[in-house]
């Protein structure tokens, strides 16, 4: 098992495999641990102690879940303990949100016939230039809707979309129910798509 | 009109449990059915495609290079205590 030799490479002081290991999870760590606190300073300290506590827990790591999951899990514990106090109120992680997910329509009710069928046809994205999609100005559009969700969903997002973790791991490092996972997960998309297709509306 | 059948409106509610492959085989079977004969939800559901699969060039944040000392320097302390 792969995660098995990577903990035994640790153990033996490999200092390869532990920048390795950092570099490729950092950036993502970081943008978690912001989405939950909102402060960058606080989520730097919250990723630094993360790594120390990686390190002094890892022989107590059993591969009962993947490495990766089992650091992302004592970040979440790390990211929740650090909102504290006043800010607690503040967090952006809003307990509210990941329980009972909003429930807003995917597409505004306004887009169907009293029916629900479509009013007019969404437009046809396939068949637009990849290089629109890939362009500096929809990256940008695609990283605002992303940052205006609310933070339970753009942990779901980035968890799931950006990072590929499966469902049920998403469900263990946020302790979340599958189904709100997926409320979750849903909503987030839906909100990026219609800020896209709203783009996409501007620029023809 | 049979109840059963699905309209666009559910459509759209239904498409991140389908591409997660959480739906009932009842469920699928409707939302496979209508994505056959409604041109819109066909669209609409490339256009949740290609949604997630911009979502995944999404940049993550950058690290100092002091950082990573800072690291490799604590890695150094933990493997000689330990």
């Amino acid at each position: 098992m792969q995660d098995q030799r990577l903990v035994e490479s640790l153990q033996a002081g490999d200092e390869q495999a532990f920048r390795g290991l950092v570099q490729k999870n950092y950036g993502s760590m970081l943008r978690l641990a912001l989405t939950v606190i909102g402060n960058r300073s606080v989520a730097e300290d919250v990723v630094q102690e993360t790594w120390l506590g990686v390190l002094r827990g890892l022989s107590g790591f059993e591969g009962r879940s993947s490495l990766k999951t089992w650091i992302y899990r004592i970040l979440m514990n790390r990211a929740r303990s650090a909102v504290t106090g006043e800010s607690r109120r503040k967090a952006l992680f809003s307990e509210q949100d990941a329980v009972f997910p909003e429930t807003e329509p995917s597409v505004p009710a306004g887009q169907f016939t009293a029916e629900g069928k479509w009013i007019q046809s969404p437009s046809n994205w396939a068949s637009s230039p990849e290089s629109q999609l890939l362009s500096k100005e929809t990256q940008e559009v695609l990283a605002q809707a992303a940052s205006a969700l609310p933070a339970a969903q753009r942990a779901v997002l980035q968890l799931h979309d950006v990072e590929g973790f499966r469902s049920e791991e998403i469900c263990d490092i946020l302790a979340l129910s599958s189904a709100n996972q997926r409320v979750l997960l849903h909503r987030a998309r839906s909100k990026v798509r219609k800020a896209l297709a709203k783009h996409e509306e501007g620029v023809k | 009109m049979n109840p059963k059948e699905l309209v666009c409106r559910e459509f759209v509610e239904l498409v991140s449990d389908y591409l997660e492959d959480a739906l009932s085989p009842a469920d699928k079977a409707r939302f496979e059915k209508h994505l056959r004969e409604c041109d819109g939800c066909e669209r609409y559901l490339d256009q949740m495609r290609i949604t997630i699969e911009s979502v995944g060039s999404l940049s993550v944040e950058k690290m100092q290079p002091e950082t990573m000392d800072e690291f490799l320097h604590a890695f150094r302390d933990w493997h000689s205590e330990s």
